[in-house]
């Protein structure tokens, strides 16, 4: 029989989690690039991947305190969306687009080849980078919190970290898109040239908008490697893919939409695949190996997102009287 | 086009004296807002335009005119930074602003609208105004973050906003976003949005182009308006009747290059506005020709039987 209680306790347990922060903090970076400012940014990994190397190296390889390893990440990602930005922020919107998905494939090759192993780990990554993090913690050891949310002192700072980082950068991106500087953006997305005849900068402002987003990606790769080992590997592609599938699924052009979005899919993507795996064990999927069950969850987000696209392409939190106009 | 009964109400008062001796393409105004100077640009062998020299006079309304494909709209991005020359030199305000980019030349006073409008369709109708204003301290990024430092602005704004969409009729749509404007309540918009940068010169590609003709008398009231209320206005515009009813002065432009100045009554009697439009066609019957040639041809001749019976 499949034990139903700790199907939906482990499912539960993707509220709260970093990987679950760290994908709605990636996602609210892109909801500036692509939701409010209209920027095609595909390489939401390479931001994510230099945010946790940032971090990483900082932290073992020059003996950083936590705050000034995050600095550098943060740093690395400014510069690094300064150098995708400068040439390609006047051409039209989908030389971002591939200038970015290039980037940041770039960047993960660069961690991976074996040139830089002592500083990079190369294929096998870096761990070993918590301590100074570890030691700030202000929480007692022990075990602390009821049913599935049940965590030692470290995972809990971890939590809280990474979901103080996303209400914070929620409440920035709440305050700038009700702000002058937010109509100027949303007014890029529209018509750029509208924006330019109105005596407004946009080059410039599309580079705010490029470095803000590129900053909570960093943010969000540092989160993301918290509570792990940094792997390569974990920033493929199919990772900017994902934040895009929350994306569209909470709402582009919303706040809440990434961070909802990030629950939701981690939430039901936790609990199709943990209900895949016991089904094919207690025999209901007997046309099927457990490795193929492992699969079949990439199958359904790939639908999911389809589905969403086709009837409700404005997202969770998205307006309805948008929908009207879609382009 | 039903232009009759789209004509302003009231006669609008000619603005005249703007020119120093003959009429004739590149005359010298008593007080020129815009001198341009050697203009040129090629798209592969095509010259798209090729102006020798042009003054647009101050205070004044001048229409721009010309069959399609004559580099009206091409001129138009060149003096406003949106496209770059292979040659030339133009001032304006005195000022050369040849290679300035084109956000800087708004912000000098020079604001231009679309042949295809440009509604920010998704911004609701107020929000594209505001975006309008200059000198906004809110836009700054970090500034944005602290309402306290622009909401005083922000406040000043808005109510410039609502009396300009009063004005211009669209209050009640403020709220509503811009794509659910009809085509000419979106030039309404873009132009009101264009005023709320306080330009010196108002340069209006085809305003009443697609306009519903209920509308198109109030556009010609607000930018006869913009003259009384000492802005310069130069506009591309195809309706003869318009042009000579709104205008002061008149430049004709056909094949890149200005044909004719002058004064609209007189302008439209010139050889080379009738051969401009016609262009090589001259002995054929007006019938096999492109329509919208005919239609300008039909228009001059109206114009002239007008004059007769007035
Ligand atoms: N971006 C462009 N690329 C190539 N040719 C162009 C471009 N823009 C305009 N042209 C050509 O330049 C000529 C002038 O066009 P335009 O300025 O739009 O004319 P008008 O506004 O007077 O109708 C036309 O022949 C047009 O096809
Ligand atoms: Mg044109």
């Amino acid at each position: 029989m499949i034990d139903w209680i700790q199907l939906l306790g482990n499912s539960a347990q993707q509220i709260l989690s970093p990987v679950t922060a760290a994908y709605a903090l990636a996602a609210l970076g892109l909801a500036i690039h692509f939701g409010y400012t209209g920027l095609l940014n595909f390489g939401q990994a390479g931001f994510m991947a230099l945010g946790a190397y940032g971090y990483g190296i900082s932290t073992l390889t020059f003996g950083f305190p936590w705050w000034a390893a995050l600095l550098v990440g943060v740093g690395v990602s400014i510069i690094f969306a300064l150098i995708l930005g400068v040439p390609t922020l006047r051409l039209r919107a989908d030389y971002l687009a591939i200038v970015t998905i290039a980037a940041a494939e770039i960047a993960r090759l660069f961690f991976t080849t074996n040139t830089f192993v002592q500083y990079t780990g190369s294929a096998n990554g870096l761990q070993g980078y918590k301590g100074s993090f570890e030691e700030v913690n202000p929480i007692p050891p022990g075990r602390y919190g009821f049913g599935p949310f049940t965590y030692n002192e470290y995972d809990w700072w971890v939590r809280i970290f990474g979901w103080g980082l996303v209400i914070i950068a929620a409440l920035i991106t709440w305050r700038l898109m009700k702000s002058p500087w937010g109509r100027v953006i949303k007014g890029i997305r529209e018509d750029e040239d509208a924006v330019r005849a109105l005596g407004k900068n946009v080059y410039f402002y599309k580079m705010q908008a490029l470095v803000l987003g590129g900053v909570f990606g960093s943010l969000a790769g540092m989160v993301f490697v918290l509570p792990r080992a940094i792997v390569p590997s974990n920033f493929q592609p199919t990772l900017t893919f994902f934040i895009y599938a929350i994306l569209l699924l909470g709402g582009a052009a919303t706040v809440l939409g990434p961070i909802v979005g990030a629950i939701v899919f981690w939430v039901a993507l936790s609990f199709f695949s943990g209900f895949v795996a016991r089904a094919v064990e207690v025999g209901w999927l007997p046309f099927m190996s457990t490795v193929q069950a492992g699969q079949l969850q990439f199958i359904l987000v790939g639908i999911v997102i389809m589905l969403l696209v086709i009837f409700r392409p404005q997202g969770m939190f998205g307006n309805k009287k948008e929908l009207a106009f879609v382009k | 086009m039903s232009s009759n009964d789209a004509v302003p109400s009231s006669t609008p008062t000619k603005t005249s004296g703007l020119h120093i001796g003959e009429p004739a393409p590149g005359v010298k105004k008593v007080d020129p807002i815009i001198v341009a100077d050697h203009i040129k640009r090629s798209f592969g062998g095509l010259t798209a335009v090729d102006v020798e020299h042009l003054e647009i006079p101050r205070g004044a309304i001048t229409a721009l005119i010309g069959p399609n494909g004559a580099g009206k709209t091409t001129l138009f991005n060149l003096l406003t930074g949106f496209d770059k020359p292979d040659t030339g030199e133009w001032t304006f305000d005195g000022n050369s602003i040849a290679g300035v980019p084109a956000f800087k030349v708004a912000r000098r006073g020079q604001v231009r609208t679309f042949q295809l409008t440009k509604a920010l369709g998704l911004l609701t109708v107020l929000d594209n105004m505001k975006l309008g204003a200059k000198g906004q301290s809110g836009e700054s990024l970090t500034k944005a973050i602290f309402p306290w430092f622009w909401r005083k602005e922000e406040e000043e704004i808005e109510a410039r906003a609502l009396d300009l969409l009063a004005r211009f009729k669209l209050d009640a749509k403020k709220d509503d976003y811009a794509a659910s404007l009809s085509g000419g309540q979106r030039k309404l918009l873009e132009m009101a949005r264009a005023l709320m940068s306080e330009p010196t010169l108002v340069m209006l590609d085809e305003p009443m182009a697609g306009v519903n003709p209920a509308l198109t008398q109030s556009l010609l009231d607000h930018i006869l308006n913009l003259k009384t209320e000492g802005m310069t206005v130069l506009f591309v515009e195809h309706d003869m009747h318009m042009v000579r009813h709104i205008a002061d002065w008149v430049v004709v432009m056909a094949e890149g290059k200005v044909v004719a100045e002058g004064d609209p009554h007189e302008v439209m009697k010139n050889p080379a506005v009738i051969d401009a439009y016609l262009g090589s066609h001259h002995d054929e019957d007006l019938g096999e020709l492109d329509p919208s040639i005919t239609e300008a041809v039909k228009e001059l001749a109206d114009d002239d039987a007008d004059e007769i019976k007035h």
